[in-house]
Protein backbone atom coordinates (compact mmCIF):
# COMPACT_ATOMS: atom_id res chain seq x y z
CA UNK A 1 0.00 0.00 0.00
CA UNK A 2 1.90 3.33 -0.83
CA UNK A 3 1.59 6.24 1.68
CA UNK A 4 -0.21 8.26 -0.94
CA UNK A 5 -3.38 5.99 -0.35
CA UNK A 6 -3.29 6.14 3.42
CA UNK A 7 -2.63 9.93 3.24
CA UNK A 8 -5.23 10.47 0.67
CA UNK A 9 -8.40 8.47 2.03
CA UNK A 10 -9.50 9.46 5.24
CA UNK A 11 -11.97 6.78 6.47
CA UNK A 12 -8.85 4.28 5.73
CA UNK A 13 -6.45 6.10 7.45
CA UNK A 14 -8.85 6.35 10.29
CA UNK A 15 -9.50 2.92 10.43
CA UNK A 16 -6.03 2.46 10.51
CA UNK A 17 -5.27 4.83 13.81
CA UNK A 18 -7.87 3.14 15.15
CA UNK A 19 -6.04 -0.43 14.97
CA UNK A 20 -3.01 1.12 15.40
CA UNK A 21 -4.19 2.70 18.72
CA UNK A 22 -5.87 -0.99 19.77
CA UNK A 23 -3.26 -2.91 18.94
CA UNK A 24 -1.90 -3.43 22.62
CA UNK A 25 -5.35 -3.61 23.82
CA UNK A 26 -5.77 -7.10 22.39
CA UNK A 27 -3.04 -8.24 24.45
CA UNK A 28 -3.69 -6.47 27.45
CA UNK A 29 -7.49 -5.79 27.69
CA UNK A 30 -9.47 -8.35 25.35
CA UNK A 31 -7.99 -11.13 27.39
CA UNK A 32 -9.32 -10.30 30.35
CA UNK A 33 -12.84 -9.99 29.53
CA UNK A 34 -12.77 -13.94 29.94
CA UNK A 35 -10.42 -13.81 32.48
CA UNK A 36 -12.69 -15.42 36.43
CA UNK A 37 -9.84 -13.39 38.00
CA UNK A 38 -11.63 -10.50 36.92
CA UNK A 39 -15.07 -10.83 36.01
CA UNK A 40 -15.80 -13.01 38.65
CA UNK A 41 -17.93 -11.13 41.97
CA UNK A 42 -15.36 -11.45 45.23
CA UNK A 43 -17.36 -13.04 47.72
CA UNK A 44 -20.03 -11.33 49.81
CA UNK A 45 -20.38 -8.82 47.44
CA UNK A 46 -24.01 -7.28 46.68
CA UNK A 47 -25.11 -5.17 43.92
CA UNK A 48 -25.98 -1.46 45.41
CA UNK A 49 -29.47 -1.02 47.44
CA UNK A 50 -31.65 1.88 45.92
CA UNK A 51 -30.35 4.24 48.33
CA UNK A 52 -26.81 3.52 47.39
CA UNK A 53 -27.01 3.49 43.56
CA UNK A 54 -28.58 7.21 43.64
CA UNK A 55 -25.62 7.89 45.94
CA UNK A 56 -23.38 6.66 43.42
CA UNK A 57 -25.00 8.68 40.66
CA UNK A 58 -24.50 11.82 43.08
CA UNK A 59 -20.95 10.93 43.71
CA UNK A 60 -21.10 10.75 39.73
CA UNK A 61 -22.66 13.78 39.28
CA UNK A 62 -20.94 16.12 42.10
CA UNK A 63 -17.83 14.84 40.42
CA UNK A 64 -16.09 13.35 43.58
CA UNK A 65 -14.28 10.51 40.96
CA UNK A 66 -12.05 13.77 39.44
CA UNK A 67 -10.54 14.25 42.74
CA UNK A 68 -10.74 10.96 44.78
CA UNK A 69 -9.90 7.72 43.15
CA UNK A 70 -11.18 4.32 44.47
CA UNK A 71 -8.53 1.98 43.76
CA UNK A 72 -5.65 0.94 46.32
CA UNK A 73 -2.70 -0.24 44.86
CA UNK A 74 -0.76 -2.78 45.84
CA UNK A 75 1.95 -0.85 47.27
CA UNK A 76 2.81 -1.10 50.90
CA UNK A 77 2.37 2.31 51.27
CA UNK A 78 -1.19 2.31 49.88
CA UNK A 79 -2.35 -0.50 52.11
CA UNK A 80 -0.69 1.05 55.31
CA UNK A 81 -2.62 3.72 54.77
CA UNK A 82 -6.24 2.76 53.33
CA UNK A 83 -6.51 -0.76 53.46
CA UNK A 84 -6.29 -4.02 51.28
CA UNK A 85 -5.37 -3.34 47.76
CA UNK A 86 -8.30 -3.49 45.62
CA UNK A 87 -9.13 -6.56 43.08
CA UNK A 88 -10.77 -6.87 39.86
CA UNK A 89 -14.06 -9.23 41.60
CA UNK A 90 -15.16 -6.14 43.66
CA UNK A 91 -16.03 -4.41 40.58
CA UNK A 92 -18.16 -6.26 38.44
CA UNK A 93 -21.31 -4.80 39.24
CA UNK A 94 -19.96 -0.93 38.84
CA UNK A 95 -20.92 0.49 35.83
CA UNK A 96 -19.26 2.58 34.80
CA UNK A 97 -16.41 1.90 37.55
CA UNK A 98 -15.08 4.96 39.57
CA UNK A 99 -11.59 3.99 39.90
CA UNK A 100 -10.47 7.45 38.50
CA UNK A 101 -7.38 8.24 38.07
CA UNK A 102 -6.12 11.50 40.10
CA UNK A 103 -6.03 11.79 44.17
CA UNK A 104 -6.00 15.71 44.60
CA UNK A 105 -8.02 13.81 47.70
CA UNK A 106 -7.28 10.80 49.55
CA UNK A 107 -8.62 7.40 47.99
CA UNK A 108 -11.72 6.01 49.21
CA UNK A 109 -11.93 2.89 47.95
CA UNK A 110 -11.75 1.78 51.63
CA UNK A 111 -13.82 4.17 53.31
CA UNK A 112 -16.75 2.77 54.08
CA UNK A 113 -17.25 2.41 58.02
CA UNK A 114 -14.29 4.49 58.37
CA UNK A 115 -16.13 7.47 59.88
CA UNK A 116 -19.00 8.12 61.48
CA UNK A 117 -22.42 8.81 59.46
CA UNK A 118 -22.57 11.99 61.24
CA UNK A 119 -18.60 13.03 59.96
CA UNK A 120 -19.62 12.65 56.58
CA UNK A 121 -22.34 14.77 57.00
CA UNK A 122 -20.44 17.61 58.52
CA UNK A 123 -17.99 17.14 56.33
CA UNK A 124 -19.94 17.54 53.16
CA UNK A 125 -21.99 20.66 54.53
CA UNK A 126 -18.45 21.98 55.08
CA UNK A 127 -15.09 20.08 54.93
CA UNK A 128 -13.42 22.67 57.23
CA UNK A 129 -15.54 22.12 60.11
CA UNK A 130 -14.16 18.41 60.64
CA UNK A 131 -11.05 18.98 58.44
CA UNK A 132 -9.88 22.98 58.79
CA UNK A 133 -6.63 22.12 56.22
CA UNK A 134 -9.07 20.52 53.82
CA UNK A 135 -9.70 22.37 50.00
CA UNK A 136 -12.15 19.87 49.14
CA UNK A 137 -15.30 22.00 47.78
CA UNK A 138 -18.58 22.00 50.19
CA UNK A 139 -21.95 20.93 49.28
CA UNK A 140 -24.61 22.55 51.46
CA UNK A 141 -27.62 22.07 48.62
CA UNK A 142 -27.24 18.16 49.32
CA UNK A 143 -28.66 18.95 52.22
CA UNK A 144 -31.64 20.61 50.95
CA UNK A 145 -32.04 18.54 47.75
CA UNK A 146 -34.33 14.91 47.71
CA UNK A 147 -33.58 11.97 45.74
CA UNK A 148 -36.54 11.34 42.87
CA UNK A 149 -37.18 8.08 42.82
CA UNK A 150 -39.04 7.97 39.25
CA UNK A 151 -35.65 6.94 37.78
CA UNK A 152 -34.53 4.51 39.69
CA UNK A 153 -36.21 1.16 39.03
CA UNK A 154 -35.03 2.04 35.14
CA UNK A 155 -31.69 2.50 36.59
CA UNK A 156 -31.67 -0.82 37.90
CA UNK A 157 -33.02 -2.27 34.81
CA UNK A 158 -30.60 -1.04 32.88
CA UNK A 159 -27.79 -2.31 35.32
CA UNK A 160 -29.32 -5.68 34.98
CA UNK A 161 -29.06 -6.10 31.27
CA UNK A 162 -25.34 -6.01 31.98
CA UNK A 163 -24.84 -8.54 34.51
CA UNK A 164 -25.86 -6.98 38.06
CA UNK A 165 -28.12 -9.63 39.80
CA UNK A 166 -31.33 -7.42 40.47
CA UNK A 167 -33.94 -9.29 41.66
CA UNK A 168 -37.66 -8.09 40.63
CA UNK A 169 -38.50 -7.09 43.78
CA UNK A 170 -35.07 -4.93 44.22
CA UNK A 171 -36.50 -3.38 40.95
CA UNK A 172 -40.07 -2.89 42.67
CA UNK A 173 -39.34 -1.59 46.00
CA UNK A 174 -36.65 0.52 44.37
CA UNK A 175 -38.68 3.98 44.22
CA UNK A 176 -40.24 3.78 47.52
CA UNK A 177 -36.69 3.10 48.90
CA UNK A 178 -35.14 6.32 48.03
CA UNK A 179 -38.42 8.63 47.53
CA UNK A 180 -37.99 12.12 49.21
CA UNK A 181 -34.66 11.08 51.07
CA UNK A 182 -32.43 14.62 50.87
CA UNK A 183 -29.91 13.61 49.05
CA UNK A 184 -26.72 13.28 51.57
CA UNK A 185 -28.55 10.28 53.25
CA UNK A 186 -27.83 8.72 49.94
CA UNK A 187 -24.43 9.79 49.20
CA UNK A 188 -23.65 8.84 52.94
CA UNK A 189 -24.99 5.28 52.16
CA UNK A 190 -22.96 4.75 49.28
CA UNK A 191 -19.75 5.74 50.72
CA UNK A 192 -20.43 3.83 54.08
CA UNK A 193 -20.38 0.67 51.69
CA UNK A 194 -17.23 1.32 49.89
CA UNK A 195 -14.58 -1.43 50.16
CA UNK A 196 -16.11 -3.15 52.84
CA UNK A 197 -16.53 -6.38 51.41
CA UNK A 198 -13.17 -7.18 51.63
CA UNK A 199 -11.45 -6.13 55.13
CA UNK A 200 -8.59 -8.07 55.97
CA UNK A 201 -5.49 -8.51 53.56
CA UNK B 1 -5.06 -19.53 34.25
CA UNK B 2 -5.71 -18.24 30.68
CA UNK B 3 -6.63 -20.74 28.14
CA UNK B 4 -4.61 -22.15 25.39
CA UNK B 5 -6.53 -19.99 23.12
CA UNK B 6 -5.23 -16.88 25.29
CA UNK B 7 -2.22 -18.51 25.26
CA UNK B 8 -1.26 -18.68 21.69
CA UNK B 9 -3.52 -15.18 21.10
CA UNK B 10 -1.21 -13.23 23.10
CA UNK B 11 2.24 -15.03 21.93
CA UNK B 12 1.03 -14.34 18.73
CA UNK B 13 0.14 -10.72 18.68
CA UNK B 14 3.42 -9.74 20.73
CA UNK B 15 5.88 -11.56 18.63
CA UNK B 16 4.26 -11.31 15.68
CA UNK B 17 4.34 -7.16 16.51
CA UNK B 18 7.75 -7.43 17.69
CA UNK B 19 8.69 -8.91 14.48
CA UNK B 20 6.84 -7.17 12.09
CA UNK B 21 8.52 -4.05 13.84
CA UNK B 22 12.37 -5.65 12.86
CA UNK B 23 10.88 -5.96 9.35
CA UNK B 24 9.52 -2.96 9.02
CA UNK B 25 12.78 -1.42 10.10
CA UNK B 26 14.49 -3.81 7.66
CA UNK B 27 12.03 -2.61 4.74
CA UNK B 28 12.88 1.34 5.36
CA UNK B 29 16.87 0.88 6.29
CA UNK B 30 17.05 -0.85 2.61
CA UNK B 31 20.00 0.20 0.49
CA UNK B 32 20.95 2.35 3.70
CA UNK B 33 24.71 3.96 3.74
CA UNK B 34 26.84 6.15 5.88
CA UNK B 35 27.35 9.36 5.01
CA UNK B 36 25.20 9.53 1.70
CA UNK B 37 22.55 11.23 0.30
CA UNK B 38 19.85 10.28 -2.27
CA UNK B 39 18.16 11.91 -4.75
CA UNK B 40 15.44 9.38 -5.30
CA UNK B 41 12.02 11.14 -3.27
CA UNK B 42 9.48 9.21 -1.13
CA UNK B 43 6.35 10.32 -3.78
CA UNK B 44 5.38 12.91 -1.72
CA UNK B 45 4.99 16.13 -3.64
CA UNK B 46 3.15 19.00 -2.26
CA UNK B 47 3.43 22.65 -3.82
CA UNK B 48 5.88 21.22 -5.88
CA UNK B 49 8.11 20.32 -3.19
CA UNK B 50 9.15 16.58 -2.59
CA UNK B 51 10.92 14.95 0.22
CA UNK B 52 13.56 13.30 -0.29
CA UNK B 53 14.18 9.57 0.43
CA UNK B 54 17.05 9.58 3.01
CA UNK B 55 18.04 6.67 5.35
CA UNK B 56 16.97 7.26 9.02
CA UNK B 57 20.18 8.04 11.58
CA UNK B 58 22.07 5.45 12.40
CA UNK B 59 21.90 6.03 15.59
CA UNK B 60 17.65 6.13 15.88
CA UNK B 61 17.71 2.98 13.83
CA UNK B 62 19.88 1.43 16.29
CA UNK B 63 17.71 2.80 19.09
CA UNK B 64 14.38 0.90 17.36
CA UNK B 65 16.71 -2.48 17.54
CA UNK B 66 17.20 -1.38 21.08
CA UNK B 67 13.75 -1.27 21.80
CA UNK B 68 12.90 -4.73 20.49
CA UNK B 69 16.10 -6.34 22.01
CA UNK B 70 14.52 -4.98 25.54
CA UNK B 71 11.16 -6.19 24.83
CA UNK B 72 12.46 -9.65 24.76
CA UNK B 73 14.33 -8.88 28.00
CA UNK B 74 11.67 -7.64 29.87
CA UNK B 75 8.95 -10.54 28.47
CA UNK B 76 11.77 -13.20 29.80
CA UNK B 77 12.40 -11.25 33.40
CA UNK B 78 8.55 -10.30 34.10
CA UNK B 79 6.64 -13.26 31.60
CA UNK B 80 3.69 -12.95 29.26
CA UNK B 81 0.57 -14.85 29.81
CA UNK B 82 0.69 -18.28 31.21
CA UNK B 83 5.16 -17.70 31.39
CA UNK B 84 5.72 -16.66 34.61
CA UNK B 85 9.40 -14.64 33.82
CA UNK B 86 12.39 -15.59 35.71
CA UNK B 87 12.37 -12.31 38.27
CA UNK B 88 11.53 -13.46 41.28
CA UNK B 89 10.95 -12.05 44.87
CA UNK B 90 11.16 -13.38 48.55
CA UNK B 91 8.01 -14.35 50.21
CA UNK B 92 7.72 -16.44 53.14
CA UNK B 93 11.34 -16.82 53.04
CA UNK B 94 10.87 -18.33 49.20
CA UNK B 95 12.08 -16.79 45.90
CA UNK B 96 8.49 -16.89 44.06
CA UNK B 97 7.90 -15.81 40.72
CA UNK B 98 7.60 -12.10 40.09
CA UNK B 99 3.73 -10.18 40.16
CA UNK B 100 2.85 -7.39 41.49
CA UNK B 101 0.69 -8.86 44.74
CA UNK B 102 3.76 -11.14 45.86
CA UNK B 103 6.25 -7.67 45.44
CA UNK B 104 3.98 -5.92 47.83
CA UNK B 105 3.68 -8.71 49.98
CA UNK B 106 7.93 -9.26 49.98
CA UNK B 107 7.59 -5.26 51.18
CA UNK B 108 5.51 -6.13 53.66
CA UNK B 109 6.88 -9.48 55.03
CA UNK B 110 9.76 -7.20 54.89
CA UNK B 111 8.93 -4.27 57.25
CA UNK B 112 6.97 -6.74 59.27
CA UNK B 113 10.06 -8.68 60.35
CA UNK B 114 11.12 -5.34 61.06
CA UNK B 115 9.02 -3.50 62.87
CA UNK B 116 7.31 -6.66 64.93
CA UNK B 117 9.34 -7.00 67.53
CA UNK B 118 9.14 -3.29 68.00
CA UNK B 119 5.71 -3.16 68.33
CA UNK B 120 5.70 -6.72 70.47
CA UNK B 121 7.85 -4.93 73.04
CA UNK B 122 5.59 -2.04 72.72
CA UNK B 123 1.99 -4.33 73.06
CA UNK B 124 3.69 -6.19 76.21
CA UNK B 125 4.03 -2.80 77.77
CA UNK B 126 1.08 -1.70 79.86
CA UNK B 127 -0.48 1.87 78.13
CA UNK B 128 0.35 4.03 81.11
CA UNK B 129 3.84 2.86 81.18
CA UNK B 130 4.03 2.80 77.71
CA UNK B 131 2.76 6.98 77.69
CA UNK B 132 6.26 7.88 78.95
CA UNK B 133 7.86 6.31 76.33
CA UNK B 134 8.99 8.37 73.85
CA UNK B 135 9.81 6.61 70.67
CA UNK B 136 6.61 4.88 71.31
CA UNK B 137 4.38 8.29 71.49
CA UNK B 138 6.10 9.55 68.48
CA UNK B 139 4.66 6.66 66.33
CA UNK B 140 1.65 6.79 68.16
CA UNK B 141 1.51 10.77 67.20
CA UNK B 142 2.22 9.62 63.20
CA UNK B 143 -0.49 6.41 63.48
CA UNK B 144 -2.75 9.61 65.29
CA UNK B 145 -1.84 12.17 62.46
CA UNK B 146 -3.09 9.44 59.49
CA UNK B 147 -5.72 7.62 61.00
CA UNK B 148 -7.79 9.68 63.71
CA UNK B 149 -6.90 13.43 63.19
CA UNK B 150 -9.48 13.73 60.50
CA UNK B 151 -12.18 13.86 63.30
CA UNK B 152 -10.37 14.76 66.15
CA UNK B 153 -7.90 17.16 64.55
CA UNK B 154 -4.06 17.22 63.49
CA UNK B 155 -4.02 18.72 67.96
CA UNK B 156 -6.65 16.04 68.91
CA UNK B 157 -8.66 18.54 70.30
CA UNK B 158 -11.64 18.17 68.68
CA UNK B 159 -14.05 19.75 66.65
CA UNK B 160 -18.17 20.66 67.14
CA UNK B 161 -19.38 16.94 67.47
CA UNK B 162 -16.09 15.11 67.56
CA UNK B 163 -14.45 14.84 71.53
CA UNK B 164 -11.12 16.87 72.35
CA UNK B 165 -8.72 14.45 73.67
CA UNK B 166 -6.57 16.41 75.51
CA UNK B 167 -8.84 17.68 78.22
CA UNK B 168 -8.97 14.22 80.59
CA UNK B 169 -12.92 14.96 80.17
CA UNK B 170 -13.83 11.59 78.59
CA UNK B 171 -17.28 10.32 77.47
CA UNK B 172 -16.36 6.83 78.10
CA UNK B 173 -13.86 6.35 80.56
CA UNK B 174 -10.57 7.78 80.53
CA UNK B 175 -8.64 4.47 81.92
CA UNK B 176 -5.81 3.39 79.59
CA UNK B 177 -8.52 -0.18 79.28
CA UNK B 178 -11.20 2.18 78.23
CA UNK B 179 -9.61 4.18 76.18
CA UNK B 180 -8.29 0.72 74.06
CA UNK B 181 -11.79 -0.79 74.54
CA UNK B 182 -13.02 2.24 72.44
CA UNK B 183 -10.21 2.72 69.84
CA UNK B 184 -10.51 -1.16 69.48
CA UNK B 185 -14.36 -2.04 69.13
CA UNK B 186 -14.99 1.74 68.68
CA UNK B 187 -18.39 3.14 70.27
CA UNK B 188 -22.15 4.35 69.67
CA UNK B 189 -23.90 6.77 71.84
CA UNK B 190 -27.72 7.52 71.82
CA UNK B 191 -29.31 10.64 72.84
CA UNK B 192 -33.13 9.93 71.41
CA UNK B 193 -34.83 12.96 70.20
CA UNK B 194 -36.80 14.66 72.95
CA UNK B 195 -38.99 16.84 70.28
CA UNK B 196 -41.96 14.94 69.63
CA UNK B 197 -42.31 14.02 73.69
CA UNK B 198 -41.21 17.82 75.48
CA UNK B 199 -42.96 20.00 72.34
CA UNK B 200 -41.40 23.44 71.22
CA UNK B 201 -42.11 24.87 74.84
CA UNK B 202 -40.93 21.69 76.81
CA UNK B 203 -37.65 22.05 74.77
CA UNK B 204 -37.01 25.70 75.48
CA UNK B 205 -37.81 25.03 79.11
CA UNK B 206 -35.36 21.89 78.95
CA UNK B 207 -32.81 24.19 77.42
CA UNK B 208 -32.41 26.34 80.57
CA UNK B 209 -32.55 23.50 82.82
CA UNK B 210 -29.51 22.43 80.96
CA UNK B 211 -28.05 25.53 80.93
CA UNK B 212 -28.30 25.39 84.49
CA UNK B 213 -26.52 22.61 85.35
CA UNK B 214 -23.16 24.73 84.48
CA UNK B 215 -24.30 27.86 85.56
CA UNK B 216 -24.80 29.41 82.24
CA UNK B 217 -27.17 32.11 81.82
CA UNK B 218 -30.61 30.71 82.23
CA UNK B 219 -33.91 31.46 82.80
CA UNK B 220 -34.49 30.52 86.27
CA UNK B 221 -38.43 29.90 86.27
CA UNK B 222 -38.00 27.86 83.09
CA UNK B 223 -35.71 26.31 84.57
CA UNK B 224 -37.41 25.08 87.23
CA UNK B 225 -40.34 23.70 85.14
CA UNK B 226 -38.18 21.47 83.70
CA UNK B 227 -36.34 19.99 86.49
CA UNK B 228 -39.10 16.74 87.23
CA UNK B 229 -38.75 16.20 83.60
CA UNK B 230 -35.57 15.71 83.59
CA UNK B 231 -35.41 13.49 86.61
CA UNK B 232 -38.17 11.62 84.52
CA UNK B 233 -36.54 11.72 81.25
CA UNK B 234 -32.48 12.51 81.19
CA UNK B 235 -31.34 11.11 84.58
CA UNK B 236 -31.03 7.63 83.54
CA UNK B 237 -27.98 7.92 81.01
CA UNK B 238 -27.04 11.62 82.59
CA UNK B 239 -27.93 11.20 86.44
CA UNK B 240 -29.95 12.81 88.91
CA UNK B 241 -27.36 15.39 88.96
CA UNK B 242 -26.62 15.48 85.84
CA UNK B 243 -22.84 14.70 85.91
CA UNK B 244 -23.34 11.82 83.23
CA UNK B 245 -22.48 8.26 82.64
CA UNK B 246 -19.60 6.94 81.19
CA UNK B 247 -21.27 3.75 80.97
CA UNK B 248 -23.60 4.33 78.19
CA UNK B 249 -21.12 7.23 77.53
CA UNK B 250 -23.83 10.10 78.87
CA UNK B 251 -21.88 13.74 78.67
CA UNK B 252 -21.43 15.42 82.22
CA UNK B 253 -23.97 18.32 81.86
CA UNK B 254 -22.44 20.48 84.71
CA UNK B 255 -18.95 20.99 83.28
CA UNK B 256 -18.21 23.44 80.74
CA UNK B 257 -17.22 21.24 78.27
CA UNK B 258 -20.21 21.06 75.01
CA UNK B 259 -19.55 18.45 72.61
CA UNK B 260 -22.21 19.44 70.55
CA UNK B 261 -22.38 23.93 71.48
CA UNK B 262 -23.64 24.98 74.68
CA UNK B 263 -25.69 27.88 73.31
CA UNK B 264 -29.37 28.32 73.24
CA UNK B 265 -29.69 27.28 69.94
CA UNK B 266 -27.49 24.12 70.18
CA UNK B 267 -28.56 22.47 73.45
CA UNK B 268 -31.96 23.27 71.43
CA UNK B 269 -31.33 21.18 68.81
CA UNK B 270 -29.65 18.49 70.15
CA UNK B 271 -32.68 17.86 72.59
CA UNK B 272 -34.95 18.03 69.77
CA UNK B 273 -33.45 15.85 67.27
CA UNK B 274 -31.03 13.61 69.63
CA UNK B 275 -27.86 12.76 69.05
CA UNK B 276 -25.96 9.86 67.82
CA UNK B 277 -21.99 10.19 68.26
CA UNK B 278 -20.09 7.44 66.72
CA UNK B 279 -16.68 6.15 67.31
CA UNK B 280 -15.61 3.63 64.48
CA UNK B 281 -14.16 0.30 65.50
CA UNK B 282 -10.55 -0.08 64.88
CA UNK B 283 -9.52 -3.48 65.41
CA UNK B 284 -9.77 -4.93 61.40
CA UNK B 285 -8.44 -1.41 60.00
CA UNK B 286 -5.67 -0.93 62.73
CA UNK B 287 -4.81 -4.25 64.30
CA UNK B 288 -4.56 -4.56 68.19
CA UNK B 289 -0.32 -3.07 68.11
CA UNK B 290 -1.18 -0.25 66.37
CA UNK B 291 -3.87 0.68 68.70
CA UNK B 292 -2.08 -0.19 71.57
CA UNK B 293 0.22 2.32 70.74
CA UNK B 294 -2.30 5.04 69.70
CA UNK B 295 -3.95 4.09 73.33
CA UNK B 296 -0.98 5.07 74.91
CA UNK B 297 -0.56 8.54 72.87
CA UNK B 298 -4.23 9.36 73.78
CA UNK B 299 -3.26 8.46 77.20
CA UNK B 300 -0.46 10.81 77.20
CA UNK B 301 -2.24 13.88 75.77
CA UNK B 302 -4.18 14.11 78.97
CA UNK B 303 -1.44 12.49 81.29
CA UNK B 304 1.30 13.62 80.57
CA UNK B 305 3.63 15.76 82.86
Amino acid sequence: MKHETIEKNLPLMVVMIVIALSWAGLVEIVPLFWDTDTNKPVEGLKPHTALELEGRDIYIREGCHVCHTQMVRPFRAETERYGPYSVAGESVYEHPFLWGSKRTGPDLARLGGRYSDEWHRAHMYNPRDVVPESKMPSYPWLFEDKVDGRDTPNKMKALRMVGVPYTDEDIEGAKEAVDGVTEIEALVAYLQQLGTVITKR
Amino acid sequence: MLSTFWQVWIMAIVFGSMIACGLLILYVSKGQRKDETTSETTGHTYDGIEELNNPLPRWWVIMFWGTIVYGFLYIGAYGLGNFDGLLTVKVDGEDVTWTSTNQWKAEVQAFEEEIAPLYAGYLATPIAELAKNEDALQTGQRLFKSNCSVCHGTNAMGAQGFPNLTDNDWLWGGTPESIKHTLMYGRQAAMPAWGTTLGDEGIADMTEYVRSLSGLDHDAEAAEKAAPKFQMLCMACHGADGKGNQLVGAPNLTDEIWLYGGSTKQIKFTLRNGRNGKMPAQADILGEDKVHVLSAYVYSLSNGE
